[in-house]
């Protein structure tokens, strides 16, 4: 097979860096393995490992810093017979390290080369995340007080199947490249190397005492038994395929003739647990049976599960456009959370405005007409309240009817929750 | 006539599927997440790609991944969430990756409030990028437009291999609304423009008459590099003045330039009006009733809705200003817009009715601040 290496532009990495080393040992890798630069998208990062993609005849795509795997997942999920193989530095390790833990966690494949050289060669030889404490770095005494991150480690915590740890001058390291690239998953090489621009200006390391350090450390050889699963790619796809299509969205036709003229607004005043934005979507759904327009807006706490829960509601003949309440032809006070979140608003009441006022809830004083309701008093739980109260609109013939209200519930629930809802707007219709 | 009701969200998500989006990643925040919920729904059956990410930054970068092997994508999230894209943004616009984002604004600064409405984002989608190259920015007034805006939104990115951004707003994606869906006519759906076979690609050659390059996807036959360095044509890093003068402009003129073809807008004129509102958004709801209002009364207004505010459709706004005697822009910030029409109508008052409290911006504001 040919070289991938760009004839034209030739590696430019300072006299007796790694950096050069590794890319030949990448080109003769992808020789081995027979592929040609079609069959590859080069990811770098930013630092001197993001000029890796220039020097090979490959797709390629450089981005900003620490962000090569987010690029490498969509262009990897975009097209899986694609070969992605991402070049980092330690300095894109520990600014893009949520993005390497996710990659680990998520197992697409795709293949990390972290090219490590223990700080930031490119902008003066800063520390990095994996520059060791005793060094001597360009970033004052700032590396002596944190320790260096173990990156095969880390990436084994976080569920990599495939990690190795290695000298870049090993001389097997293309076919440890090789390994990498063709395992199905997530691979990580955390590939240790010489920075003489900055790093060996100070500090004493050659590929020897490369060696004698990887000696000292646990051993990460390749594949990881305990974090061996399915590709995420393959994975996605199967799943993917599985899931029921969502059809279009459901359209109403209009039936029924409204039991009032122009435009109505009222608002349900209740807390969590009440059902109070799907009442409200009932009363729209009804809307929509008699060719009304109709908005919902809603305002419920973050803690769904605690506090004042309101629905804002809409009906009218014609296009809806402010969404406001301004003049509410009904309230229903389902709730005192629900009320006291909205005092306000009783105090602009006119007499045209009905009020349904659920026993044990306190209103303000208002002009508003008052229908009192006791629902517990007729064996109707509090969670039903609000579509009960839906009922005794279309009872009054306020903004809803009767069959306009079974329409709606018809639409909105199947099977028992429909019967159950259709036996609860008779009860509460009936007295 | 029959109605559908839905919320902006689903109809954001659903004139995105009906453009071709086939790829989203987003990360959960309210007021957004139910778009990503839509997508979830609507994209995996049909072979296309749903991701929930680490973090914004990877969602967008997945996206701008995806765009570069030749797929529609978007994303979709609030201000706190633009606060993090801005990188991969300003990487978007300088090497020209068709995206859609949707800024579902919600009251800032910061994390403010998840689910009180704002329009306190229209500057900083303009200005949030690195170099401050334009970008198109469309704002949706209700449920017809989240659907179609957003399907314009995707032709303009195809179109002109920029950032789109859909800058809706806490009170347009999360309120239920009616809608008849047979009604809603999309235009005819676009894509990338390829190059011709007859020479070779180059991923930033732009032909004449051009103002945009041709696209062809990583993962071809033809080999492509993308980079969000300050490259040449062929997409390499350049160091060459000139060549860098012409790309950066030619990135700002390929928008400018199109202005009048991308400026959507609704004007309301009424017979004798001495003042003109202009608003975006959610607040043109309330303005579009005091024009009905006011319509047959001794004192009309005229009203100029703009759905494109990114750029700035200056012609519009300077045809529609030149028979009033004032202008008074509606805003549900503390006035960023206003600006933009101070600068484009310097001869006449432009008033501001700004409100940034969580709470829709009333009529009857709208009544007081016109007959003060």
């Amino acid at each position: 097979m040919h070289s991938l290496l760009n004839k034209d532009r030739p590696p430019v990495f300072c006299p007796g860096c790694s950096h050069d080393k590794i890319t030949h040992t990448l080109d003769k890798a992808f020789q081995n393995m027979g592929l040609t630069g079609e069959k590859i998208v080069m990811v770098s990062d930013i630092g001197c490992s993001g000029l890796f993609d220039t020097f090979f005849n490959t797709h390629a795509l450089h981005g900003l810093h620490g962000r090569a795997l987010t690029y490498a997942t969509g262009l990897k999920l975009a097209r899986p017979d694609l070969n992605v193989v991402v070049t980092m530095g330690d300095g894109g390790q520990g600014i893009g390290g949520a993005h390497l833990l996710a990659a680990c966690r998520r197992n697409l494949d795709l293949t990390l080369l972290v090219l490590n050289n223990f700080n930031f060669g490119m902008t003066g030889g800063q520390y990095s995340a994996t520059t060791p404490l005793d060094a001597e770095v360009g970033s004052g005494f700032l590396n002596r007080l944190e320790p260096p991150l173990d990156i095969c480690q880390v990436a084994r915590s976080a569920g990599a199947a495939y990690v190795t740890r290695c000298s870049g001058y090993r001389h097997d390291l293309a076919d440890e490249i090789q390994r990498a690239i063709e395992f199905k998953g997530f691979s990580v090489l955390d590939i240790w190397g010489v920075c003489p621009g900055r790093f060996t200006k100070k500090n004493r390391l050659t590929p020897k005492a490369i060696d004698a350090a990887l000696a000292e450390l646990p051993t990460m050889h390749g594949l990881v038994p305990e974090n061996e699963r399915q590709e995420y790619g393959a994975h996605y796809r199967a799943t993917a395929a599985r899931q029921k299509p969502v059809g279009d969205p459901m359209q109403i036709e209009a039936r029924f003739t409204p039991p009032q003229t122009g435009r109505r607004e009222a608002v349900l005043l209740g807390s969590a647990g009440q059902r109070i934005i799907t009442a409200g979507e009932i009363l729209c759904l009804a809307g929509l049976t008699a060719g009304l327009q109709t908005t919902q807006k809603n305002e419920y706490n973050i803690t769904v599960l605690r506090g004042p829960s309101i629905s804002e509601l809409i009906l009218a003949p014609e296009e809806i456009d402010y969404t406001g309440i301004e003049r509410p032809s009904v309230i229903v006070a389902l709730d005192q959370e629900g009320v006291d979140r909205r005092r306000p608003l009783f105090e602009a009441l006119e007499t045209d405005t009905l009020v349904v006022q659920i026993e044990g809830v306190r209103i303000p004083d208002c002009r508003a007409r008052i229908q009192r309701e006791d629902f517990k008093a007729h064996g109707i739980k509090k969670p039903d309240w609000a579509l009960a109260s839906l009922a005794v609109l279309a009872h009054h013939k306020q903004m809803i009817s009767l069959e306009m209200l079974t329409a709606a519930l018809n639409l909105r629930f199947k099977g028992k929750a429909l019967e159950t809802s259709l036996a609860l707007i008779k009860k509460a219709g009936a007295f | 006539m029959s109605l559908t009701l839905m919320e902006g969200n689903e109809a954001v998500a659903r004139g995105a599927f009906a453009a071709g989006c086939r790829f989203f990643a987003g990360y959960p925040i309210t007021p957004a997440t139910t778009i990503l919920n839509n997508m979830l729904g609507l994209l995996p059956p049909v072979g296309g790609i749903c991701l929930q990410c680490e973090d914004e930054i990877a969602s967008i970068g997945a996206c701008l991944g995806a765009s570069m092997a030749g797929l529609k994508v978007m994303t979709a999230t609030s201000g706190p969430g633009i606060s993090l894209y801005s990188e991969q943004i300003s990487f978007a616009i300088g090497s020209e990756i068709p995206i859609v984002i949707v800024d579902v604004q919600r009251l800032g600064p910061s994390t403010g409030s998840a689910t009180r409405g704002a329009d306190g984002d229209v500057n900083f989608l303009r200005w949030g990028n690195s170099g401050g190259l334009p970008v198109i920015v469309l704002a949706p007034v209700d449920l017809a437009d989240c659907f179609k805006l957003t399907f314009e939104a995707f032709n303009l990115a195809e179109k002109f291999r920029c950032p789109v951004f859909v800058a809706s707003n806490k009170e347009i994606a999360m309120t239920r609304e009616s809608i008849d869906m047979d009604a809603q006519q999309l235009p005819e759906m676009l894509t990338r423009h390829a190059p011709p076979a007859d020479r070779d690609f180059l991923p930033f050659q732009v032909d004449d008459g051009r103002g945009v390059p041709n696209f062809l996807p990583i993962g071809g036959d033809v080999l492509v590099r993308q980079t969000s360095s300050t490259h040449g044509v062929n997409g390499y890093i350049t160091t060459d003045h000139d060549e860098i003068a012409a790309m950066v402009s030619r990135l700002k003129s390929k928008i400018h330039a199109a202005v009048d073809e991308l400026s959507y807008y609704d004007s309301y004129t009424a017979d004798g009006a001495k003042t003109l509102i202009i608003s975006y958004g959610v607040s043109s709801r309330a303005a579009k009733a005091v024009f009905n209002e006011l319509k047959r009364s001794g004192h009309p207004v005229s009203l100029l809705v703009l759905k494109t505010i990114w750029p700035v459709a200056e012609k519009v706004i300077r045809r529609a200003t030149r028979a009033v005697e004032r202008v008074v822009v509606i805003e549900m910030n503390l006035g960023q817009y206003v600006h933009e029409i101070q600068r484009i109508v310097p001869d006449k008052p432009v008033e501001l009715l700004a409100q940034m409290d969580g709470r829709l911006i009333t009529p009857r504001a709208i009544r007081e601040k016109i007959h003060a």
